[in-house]
């Protein structure tokens, strides 16, 4: 049996049934990697060590009934940007260089209390900027369903450990599609919950009123059992929505569900296949007992523009703490404290990373404040009001991810603005704080997948999760694998 | 040509909470570096605010002591400049919405009255503090300070004088002490102010340049900054030139201001709304609760004070410009239901041994009980008043209880007029050249014979009785 | 061009970045782009409508006044680049 193969629910069943133990199926995932990851660098830090202890104080736990989780023992990963106790952590950035957080993050620790196994970080777009994570500091992720495919960002390396099968779920965080674009990128199901779901305590800001924490996963059932471990209320993290964590009662059932697809989605800039792949998963839903119907929703076209403009100030904010005197990299040679400040950040940030934060620094500076920041909040209300309303009408909007399937690596680093333009089906989603789920719904004819992307109106990922569930009952996208190339000598 | 100063007062004052403003680490002045730090107040990746109600009741109570309206719907933006001692690189402040807006203070100077108006109060958290090290020529961080809650009270361009800003500063100061929300220690910076400051000639109607001052620490450096700084603008105009708008340091011990490099002059702070907290509705019942639960506050004080008891008002004055002097009044005063005397006590003999023994009111350690008692003493004739000033000393250096004090010390009264008979015939039997004199007309000699007797019965006797009883035996000789 | 060489160095500096020049003038182009097209947001009218933080109307999420421990001042000083005496240490900030 290959235990990689295996989905997080099915790895958990095995070891509570005591078939496999918890060392034995860590130390496979590890040799995995080993084998794996030098093609896909989906991993900054590996860190075996401790996998292989906390393996053993896992299976002692499940042993005497402390971790009674369906995932108890099941090897995991989680994007970079989030805080794990004595293990690098990177945000993929330079400037972040030998950090060893002394805490976790809210989400690592709830997982880690349910007997999950970190098996190690994984790589992305630096400080999650980014749609192709090729802007980290060590170096791209690829995808493993095309030569020399990006596989999306910022998590990519979330979404490509999941679709190598390299460990059986990961965390990622989502901004402005960060999730949900690798997730359609790399053929995995990943999901942004509602803001204020998962809690931001310990996630390396990028735009804290955007950010978000999510699962990706080979399947909704996976997805589904992580979510319902990570979320609920943190009282470290003001923006914690005060509610239980999430239950999830799946059920094969659309019948009557109301499903609006958006017309400005799908008039321009959309690559055909994806637009196909799209609509044929629509006419699935209605064969399945859905009624899906387009609308109009002209604001969307404001989104880009204003999610960049709020990103950007609160990541040049936010951002500012990477100066060379706490944590991280500092510059060897400088005159003065000033010398010190501009030599460690201008060394330390990546070219992205820079642009936004100087974007961030002129839409908030003296005279501009009003014309960009304060009018960027006042669209994001306009779009959460089109939401609001298309959610009195349906139950979920139906969409693609991203225009297009997995780009050639290098394609859009040299063009910031297309690259920003991609996030089109996104970023909307992120400024109105929706929950929004990505599985795959096929593949263009070059053989790379196609996401579809299912959104809800606030706290309602039950709905939007059984409506994934329920495609996933009724198709196998997300059972194809990627042919993976493995390394020999391992 | 004459000129008329007008200033604006920027005052930060330390919230007396046990924990800071965004987490749950101490506020304790004082400690090793960076021991009262946590990931949260020393800005570390992933870390984030979450906010302490106490600071938002204190500023409520400053808003209301300070007749400001409370702002219902406040939140928290940020403000971001680079500096090692700020360790997110942004202040969390609130600039957009402050808590309180519309305020006043009323203050007397030279028996004028005025309303300085307060044009709002904000919350925000402290900065960490820099050290400098001589030896390896460098600037050490400590994060122990970082995160302390803070209120910004800003004034209106309001003060004319050096004065005015002392009375308003001293108010501020009792209001803020009555009201429990800070220890005002300027020493400890707990309470510091930035001085804005312009001139200009005697019927120009528009303002001045100004310029500010930043972080002066005591009364008296803000009393010689605003004359320094006042002069030097003057002399820069009388010579033709013009003033700067600028940030100068005063230097209190050179007595002059210096211009901040223009780098640090030139800021601009990016204000925004902070999205790591949410916004804080205060409703009207909040409200209701925090008034209903002010103490009496100075004026009100002063007021009933001089109506109720018929207090001086200079005596007033001063025992109500400060809680910790209120606190003996009133203890005392429900003792022995003597105001006057109370008073009396407080400006003579309480005042002398504080600044005898160079003791701060907040530092005054006896129990203000045992000062209603002492008066009771007094006035049942237990002890006469210079013992009771003797006693007074104990009980301000070593906080003695006065009844036991004087039962121990055998310090009561002589109150057997037999005694004191024995003792005057001994005085006059004595003294026959003072007694030839006393009937030649001399009264001063009385005095002598009178302090004989004292000196005799240890001064345990009523002064008056003694005196009583030696002219009624002289008049018998 | 919203963005000239002036406003560069100005942003520059606020963010303390310092741009080789190659860097500098293609972040000029780049920025320059981005703005144009963030300027397409004046095309629709806002002037009814109130800026929005938050998505979701939480509000007064507070902490009670109560002391925690504080954090090992090795933790907080394990990832200093310079530290001395129990502190960071940075170039000095006094004249």
């Amino acid at each position: 049996m290959d235990l990689s193969k295996l989905s997080a629910l099915e790895a958990g069943k095995l070891i509570k049934n005591r078939e496999i133990g918890v060392a034995e199926i860590t130390k496979a995932a590890l040799e995995n990697i080993e084998k794996t990851d030098k093609n896909y660098n989906a991993f900054i830090t590996v860190c075996a060590d401790e996998a292989m202890k906390r393996a053993e104080a896992v299976q002692k736990g499940i042993d005497d009934g402390t971790y009674t989780s369906p995932l108890a023992g099941v090897p995991m990963a989680v994007k970079d940007n989030m805080c794990t106790k004595g293990i690098l952590t990177t945000a993929a950035s330079k400037i972040l260089t030998g950090f060893k957080p002394f805490y976790n993050s809210t989400a690592v620790q709830k997982l880690e209390d349910a007997g999950a196994v970190l098996l190690g970080k994984l790589n992305m777009d630096e400080f999650a900027m980014g749609s192709t994570t090729e802007t980290s500091f060590y170096g791209p992720t690829v995808n493993p369903w095309g030569e020399n495919r990006v596989p999306g960002g910022s998590s990519g390396g979330s979404a490509v450990a999941v679709a190598t099968d390299e460990a059986y779920y990961t965390l990622g965080s989502d901004t402005g599609g960060s999730i949900r674009q690798p997730a359609s990128f790399c053929g995995v199901t990943g999901i942004k919950p509602t803001y204020g779901t998962v809690s931001r305590y310990g996630l390396l800001a990028y735009a804290s009123s955007l950010d978000q924490i999510g699962p990706v996963g080979k399947n909704v059932e996976d997805v589904a059992e992580v979510l319902s471990i990570i979320s609920g209320h943190d009282k470290k993290d003001s923006t914690s929505v005060n509610q239980e964590p999430l239950k999830f009662n799946l059920q094969n059932n659309v019948k009557g569900k109301k499903i609006g697809i958006p017309a400005e989605y799908f008039s321009k800039g959309l690559e055909k296949d994806v637009k196909d792949r799209v609509l044929e998963a629509a006419k699935k839903l209605e064969s399945m007992g859905a009624i899906v119907e387009e609308f109009n929703m002209p604001e969307i076209d404001y989104a880009i523009p204003a999610y960049y403009i709020i990103a950007c100030a609160e990541a040049s904010s936010n951002l500012s703490r990477y100066d060379g005197v706490k944590y991280g990299f500092r510059t060897p040679e400088f005159e003065d404290l000033t010398d010190l400040y501009n030599k460690t950040r201008s060394d330390g940030f990546g070219i992205e990373v820079k642009r936004r934060i100087m974007i961030g620094a002129f839409v908030l500076s003296s005279g501009y404040y009003d014309a960009y920041y304060k009018k960027a909040l006042k669209v994001k209300a306009v779009i959460k009001n089109a939401f609001d309303r298309a959610f009195e009408k349906y139950d979920a909007i139906l969409s693609p991810a991203a225009p297009t399937t997995a780009l050639k690596m290098g394609e859009n680093l040299s063009d910031p603005l297309k690259m920003y333009l991609g996030d089109i089906y996104t970023v909307s989603v992120n400024l109105a704080g929706l929950p929004s789920i990505v599985i795959p719904c096929g593949f263009d004819k070059e053989g790379l997948p196609v996401g579809l992307q299912i959104t809800g109106k606030a706290f309602s990922e039950n709905n939007i999760m059984n409506i994934a569930y329920s495609f996933q009952q009724e198709t196998d996208y997300h059972t194809k694998k990627p042919v993976l190339k493995v390394s020999k000598e391992a | 040509m004459e000129f008329l100063t007008t200033m604006g007062l920027e005052v930060h004052c330390e919230l007396s909470t046990k924990t800071k403003i965004f987490c749950s680490c101490s506020t304790e002045f004082g400690g090793e570096p960076n021991t009262h730090v946590c990931e949260v107040c020393t800005g570390m990746p992933g870390s984030l605010p979450v906010l302490n109600e106490q600071v938002v009741e204190y500023a409520i109570r400053t808003g209301l002591a300070t007749n400001c309206t409370i702002t219902q719907y406040n939140k928290f933006d940020r403000k971001n400049y680079f500096y090692p001692d700020l360790p997110k690189a942004y202040q969390v402040s609130q600039l957009y919405l402050p808590i309180c807006q519309n305020g006043h203070i009323d203050i007397e100077v030279n028996g004028v009255k005025k309303a300085i108006r307060i044009k709002e109060i904000h919350m925000e958290e402290d900065a960490g503090k820099l050290i400098h090290d001589p030896w390896d020529d460098c600037t050490l961080v400590d994060y122990n300070r970082c995160g302390v809650p803070l209120l910004e009270i800003v004034s209106e361009p309001d003060f004319e004088s050096g004065e005015e800003v002392i009375a308003y500063l001293t108010k501020l100061k009792s209001i803020l002490q009555y009201i429990d929300v800070s220890d005002c220690k300027m020493e400890q910076g707990s309470l510091r102010a930035d001085v804005n400051l312009s001139v200009r000639p005697v019927g120009q109607t528009e303002l001045g340049t100004r310029t500010e001052m930043k972080n002066i620490n005591s009364f008296k450096a803000i009393a010689r900054a605003i004359e320094g700084e006042r002069k030097r603008q003057i002399e820069v105009i009388t010579e033709g030139k013009k003033v700067v708008q600028e940030t100068r340091r005063w230097d209190d011990n050179k007595g002059a201001s210096y211009a901040m490099r223009s780098k640090e002059n030139a800021q601009d702070y990016r204000y925004f709304p902070e999205p790591d907290l949410v916004p804080i509705e205060i409703s009207d019942e909040w409200i209701e609760r925090v008034r209903q639960s002010l103490p009496e506050l100075p004026t009100e004080k002063k007021e009933r004070y001089i109506s109720e008891y018929g207090l001086p008002e200079y005596d007033v004055d001063i025992i109500t410009g400060s809680k910790f002097l209120v606190k003996i009044f009133e203890k005392a005063l429900e003792v022995c239901g003597e105001p006057k005397e109370v008073s009396n006590w407080i400006m003579g003999e309480v005042l002398r041994m504080a600044s005898e023994t160079g003791t701060e009111p907040e530092d005054i350690k006896f129990d203000p009980e045992n000062l209603g008692k002492l008066i009771l003493l007094v006035k049942k004739k237990t002890i006469n008043r210079n013992t009771a000033k003797e006693v007074f000393e104990k009980m301000f250096t070593d906080n003695v209880d006065p009844e036991k004090y004087i039962k121990d010390n055998g310090l009561e009264m002589v109150t057997d007029d037999g005694a004191v008979l024995a003792v005057v015939k001994a005085v006059i039997e004595a003294n026959p050249k003072a007694v030839a004199e006393f009937k030649g007309g001399s009264a001063k000699v009385k005095g002598f014979i009178v302090g004989q007797c004292m000196k005799q019965l240890k001064g345990k006797a009523d002064p008056s009785v003694v005196n009583k009883i030696i002219l009624e035996e002289l008049d018998k000789i | 061009m919203l963005i000239n060489d002036e406003m560069i160095d100005y942003i520059s500096e606020l963010a303390r970045l310092k741009l080789r020049d190659d860097e500098r003038e293609s972040a000029k182009n780049e920025i320059n782009k981005i703005i144009d097209y963030m300027d397409t947001l004046n095309q629709l009218d806002t002037s009814e409508i109130e800026a929005m933080s938050h998505a979701f109307p939480v509000k007064n999420v507070f902490r009670k006044d109560e002391v925690m421990p504080s954090k090992d001042r090795d933790d907080i000083l394990l990832n200093a680049p310079d530290k001395k005496d129990g502190a960071f240490k940075v170039p000095k900030t006094f004249e």
